[in-house]
């Protein structure tokens, strides 16, 4: 099955199960109890203020009204506390677990620290994002669409690490044939703006939240020009403007555009998994291997209606951004899209790591 | 002038909105939340703002920002009285206090020493909050002039505070400073990901040493051991000498100073990436160098107390310019808080280049309550510092089991590792014997701080550098040598230079004795050892990754050749040289009526028994036997004491949400919590 298809009857399930799945939970009750929700990760990055985001309104609709708390277990980039919750067993359904793209990518790029398997989980929730690359003002003028004239520059770039998330907007600039050198070791994606406001970094990438709350203002200010989206999925899998910039062209319509990049082969399909991975689906929420499906299905239903409150929309976008939510039977759906990588993908990114960057994976 | 034409009316509704009763007493609230979980070492505002944040969602604005900048302003003044009371630094904010901060309370003076300290916080407070006032309307071109270069320079213009606290032989300062920028660097790297001295089969290294277990290690612990051993009260004669007035008066006699430590906190502050780190150092650096007599620092100089903590409250004010004007965090407690600010109220505030725009009210709002916060805390510390500061008089033996208790708990807290308390008691090893045979212990922890951002910089700095000189010679060129960089070379040379006269009447660890050739030696082999291992290691990474092994090789290249030539100094020099310092050759060391394994045997038993049964039956165990047979308790006393220290630890824990250190038991069976855990 090629990606795409894989994608498409994810999505397309995604979208049946949430309008058909409303299960009943009548006889699991937290009255009383603590839910802890561990996130492998410090207490100030994205996937903090995501848990912390959905918290107290899961507790709310949760039978019984548990009291959630949030947890935390950084270390090895995740890898440790995805590890420790593989350990994990069913006790009474009080343990949640968050993962995000930074998750994902190592599990994907089969990298030896990882010990876990996304698939003995039962995933409850899932909800992604998308993402913007932009351009300085001065090479920003030479951008018409295509890549073209781009390609002659030389870009820098402040990233965070060639096997995390920045593989998406890495790859897709050398499929666009662009010479973009990337200055590692920042830590976050706001150091990269900072770094791009100073001039030292000339092009850069941020998520839909990132961009809304920084780089939209330098974009006004005529200091920044927006060159593509990462795009987002339809239901049939494709990819197509993101709902949130739908001003901006997607990397598809760029790469369509410019001389020698090609949106099919083993590049693409490459650039579209890793892309799907890190982004439509960023974070899942999961329960441990071997919970009964009553307590699978409490959550489900307590996540449908945390998305059905008339607020919801409202709440969201102002808090953790635009986010699309799955739950049920389409975060099931979700995490396969998410997880499903073709070999010849997987080692095409593989090669690329480890001819540009030097990077290993064992 | 336009500019501050808007801020005035802005101002005033600033005001409006906090001198309401209900956000007082919110801002009251945060205040003593955050004190309670500022005395705890190693915790810090991370911990306490976790604590608040399920209570933020859909609060109203003012009163959810009074409440957790209540929190946030005071811990790094209540972290004050551990660094000076027991001489366990509570977090960066508070390393510098404690070099005179503890020896103030060792000569009975500690009320003095911490309400000089408190009232130096607030005014610190004060003056970032007047200065921000101001400063954040014009503050963002400014901010970006700090690129890498400068960024690198003010880390290097830290680094050469070891010019001053070197000791009285300066090659030993330096390598001691190299050897913390060593183990600064065990890990996974940040530009290629290499391991330096890690392997992913033992994964606790390869996130590397957390500041709170070396700042733990190289202070508290040598301290805790040797006041055990000497069986005595913290305070010698167990009585306080000067009280909390005398404190008030020395800040009044150093103003001056006091005012010039909170600008360079207010504006070391304001450049994002560097963060509380380098400032304490600075401003102690400062304190130094203005200094006519410098004889008493280390030994008790309340002006070493003045300088660093008139600027780590008014570094707070600094840090929120990164965080309210660009969205970046300046710190870990920084991150939480925007974070939490987004779930207040409709979530209508978005802390970000917006926020001068659309949200300037709420913005001084959040500056003054700021220091408001600081004056609360401030008043409530100094009012609590004369009763605190009899905790100096207690019999220390009735003292050290809980202190082993709070920092085995808080270095627990950083990682969420048994290997923390590994890491704990090596790196106390190697305080202990950094104290015993005078290497600067100060240099080694600035070196270990700064270690990351060196590196980081100079990389950055470097690469970007290059893409500019491609280009051509004069950006190249334009981009290094700015003009603040230049400002910044000039007071590096200038401070390196007057350091290095002026180290040698700063003697940290007092008047250290010199002894017989051999234990000194035994010492600096052991240290060059591991610099020639570490360098091998280095070495082998692949020259691809150039980045990650460039500064290890460097520094530790350089750490090895201070070594060989002090090993060739100590061979020629006679036995009895100030090279051969050794505090068991004679002084409060020496004459302890305890040996140094003996006492801390017990430490390795608190981690030995935590390993089989967990933290808290292993405490238990712990706390009875060191009640019974060290310190002679009757066992009503030693029953009461225990269960003083097990109620205290499961009462925080369980506030704070935070699980104990697990052994082999749990992990064979269940237990409830707080016996088991997870």
């Amino acid at each position: 099955m090629t990606i795409s298809k894989c994608a498409r009857n994810a999505v397309a399930g995604a979208i049946a199960s949430a309008a058909l799945a409303l299960p009943a939970a009548a006889d699991v009750d937290f009255s009383g109890k603590t839910i802890e929700w561990v996130i492998p990760f410090s207490e100030t990055g994205g996937s903090a203020k995501w848990a912390n985001f959905f918290a107290p309104l899961l507790s709310e609709a949760l039978p019984g009204e548990p009291t959630v708390v949030v947890k935390f277990m950084p270390g090895a980039g995740s890898t440790k506390g995805a590890n420790w919750f593989q350990g994990q067993e069913h006790k009474d359904g009080t343990l949640l677990f968050g993962t995000s793209g930074s998750t994902q990518f190592p599990y994907l790029l089969s990298d030896p620290r990882v010990r876990y398997e996304y698939n003995d989980w039962n995933p409850v929730m899932a909800s992604g994002t998308g993402g913007v690359a932009y351009l300085n003002a001065e090479d920003g003028a030479k951008f018409d669409g295509s890549a073209n004239m781009l390609q002659d520059v030389d870009f820098i770039y402040g990233s965070q690490g060639a096997t995390r998330l920045d593989l998406v907007p890495l790859l897709a600039w050398k499929m666009l044939g662009m010479n973009v050198e990337p200055v590692f070791g920042i830590k976050g994606r706001g150091d990269g703006r900072l770094m791009f406001e100073r001039g030292e970094a000339t092009i850069d990438y941020q998520t839909t939240s990132g961009y809304l709350g920084g780089s939209a203002a330098l974009v006004e200010e005529g200091k920044a020009v927006p060159m593509m989206t990462w795009g987002a999925l339809d239901a049939e899998g494709n990819v197509v403007r993101d709902p949130t910039f739908p001003d901006i062209p997607t990397f598809k319509e760029v790469c369509d555009a410019t001389d020698g990049c090609d949106t099919s082969g083993v590049e693409w399909d490459a650039w579209k998994a890793f892309f799907v991975a890190g982004f439509p689906v960023q974070k899942l929420a999961f329960l441990p291997a071997g919970t009964p499906q009553d307590i699978v299905d409490a959550y489900t239903s307590a996540f449908l209606d945390v998305v059905a409150r008339d607020d919801f929309a409202d709440l969201s976008v102002k808090r953790v951004g635009k986010y699309k939510v799955f739950t049920g039977g389409s975060a099931n759906a979700a995490l396969g899209t998410a997880t499903n990588v073709p070999d010849s993908a997987k080692a095409y990114v593989v090669n690329w790591l480890k001819e540009d960057y030097g990077v290993e994976l064992k | 002038m336009e500019a501050f034409a808007t801020a005035l009316p802005a101002l005033g509704d600033a005001w409006a909105l906090i001198l309401q009763p209900i956000v007082l007493g919110y801002l009251v609230l945060g205040v003593v939340t955050g004190l309670a979980v500022g005395v705890f070492p190693g915790l810090g505002g991370i911990a306490g703002l976790s604590l608040l944040l399920p209570f933020m969602f859909g609060m109203d604005p003012v009163l959810g920002l009074a409440l957790m900048i209540g929190m946030v302003a005071v811990v790094p003044t209540s972290d004050t009285f551990a660094s000076v009371l027991m001489g366990i630094p509570g977090s960066s904010a508070s390393q510098a206090t404690v070099l005179d901060g503890f020896p103030m309370a060792k000569k009975g003076e500690a009320a003095r020493a911490l309400s000089a300290a408190f009232t130096s916080s607030l005014f610190g407070g004060l003056v970032g909050a007047a200065f921000l006032t101001m400063f954040i309307l014009v503050a963002r071109p400014i901010v970006l002039a700090f690129g890498l270069p400068e960024m690198l320079m003010i880390t290097i213009l830290g680094l050469s505070m070891v010019a001053i606290l070197a000791g009285r032989i300066p090659l030993k300062g330096l390598a001691a400073a190299g050897l913390g920028l060593m183990i600064g660097t065990i890990g996974e790297a940040d530009a290629g990901g290499s391991l330096r001295m890690a392997s992913y089969d033992i994964p606790y290294l390869t996130d590397g040493l957390k500041l709170v277990i070396v700042g733990l290690g190289i202070f508290a612990i040598p301290e805790i051991v040797s006041l055990l051993r000497q069986d005595r009260a913290i305070a010698k004669g167990a009585s306080l000498g000067a009280g909390w007035m005398d404190g008030v008066k020395d800040w009044m006699a150093n103003k001056w100073l006091s005012v010039r430590c909170s600008l360079i906190g207010v504006t070391v502050g304001i450049i994002p990436g560097l963060g509380g780190s380098v400032v304490d150092w600075i401003a102690y650096g400062h304190a130094v160098q203005s200094t006519p007599d410098k004889s008493n620092f280390g030994k008790g100089e309340v002006r070493g107390v003045i300088g660093p903590e008139s600027s780590n409250n008014a570094k707070e004010g600094g840090g929120l310019v990164p965080t309210l004007l660009f969205g970046i965090p300046g710190s870990g407690s920084m991150a939480i808080f925007i974070g939490a600010v987004a779930l207040l109220g409709s979530g209508d505030i978005e802390v970000g280049p917006a926020m001068l725009k659309d949200n300037l009210d709420i913005t001084y709002s959040i500056v003054w309550l700021l220091a408001l916060a600081n004056v609360v805390g401030t008043l409530l510390c100094i009012a609590a510092s004369g009763g605190i500061a009899k905790l100096t008089t207690i019999r220390f033996t009735y003292l050290a089991p809980f202190l082993f208790m709070l920092i085995s708990f808080a270095a627990f807290q950083s990682g969420q590792n048994f290997e923390d308390l590994l890491a704990l008691f090596v790196i106390g090893l190697i305080g202990i014997f950094l104290r015993r045979f005078d290497w600067s212990r100060p240099a080694f922890l600035i070196g270990f701080v700064l270690s990351n951002p060196v590196e980081k910089f100079t990389n950055q700095a470097f690469q970007i550098a290059s893409f500019r000189f491609r280009k051509s010679f004069d950006a190249g060129i334009e981009y290094i040598f700015s003009p603040i960089v230049i400002v910044l070379i000039i007071v590096t040379v200038v401070s390196v230079v007057f350091g290095i006269r002026q180290a040698k009447t700063i003697m940290a660890e007092g008047d250290v004795q010199s002894g017989s050739k051999r234990a000194p030696v035994i010492f600096l082999l052991a240290i060059a050892a591991y610099l020639v291992v570490a360098l091998v290691n280095a070495n082998m990474i692949p020259d691809y990754n150039m980045t990650d092994k460039v500064i290890p090789l460097f520094v530790g290249g350089f750490s090895l050749v201070c070594c060989l030539i002090l090993l060739t100094q100590m061979m020629r020099r006679r036995e009895g040289d100030a090279i051969f310092a050794d505090k068991e050759i004679a002084g409060e060391d020496a004459d302890a009526p305890y040996g140094l394994w003996s006492t801390l045997a017990w430490f390795v038993g608190l981690i030995a028994g935590t390993a089989v049964v967990g933290f808290i039956i292993a405490l238990l165990g712990f706390l009875i036997a060191f009640f019974r047979i060290r310190a002679q308790a009757s066992w009503p006393k030693t029953l009461t004491l225990t269960a003083a220290g097990i109620t205290l630890m499961c009462f925080m824990a369980g506030v704070l949400n935070r699980d104990f250190p697990p052994g082999l038991l749990q992990s064979a069976i269940d237990l409830p919590w707080p016996l088991g855990g997870n």
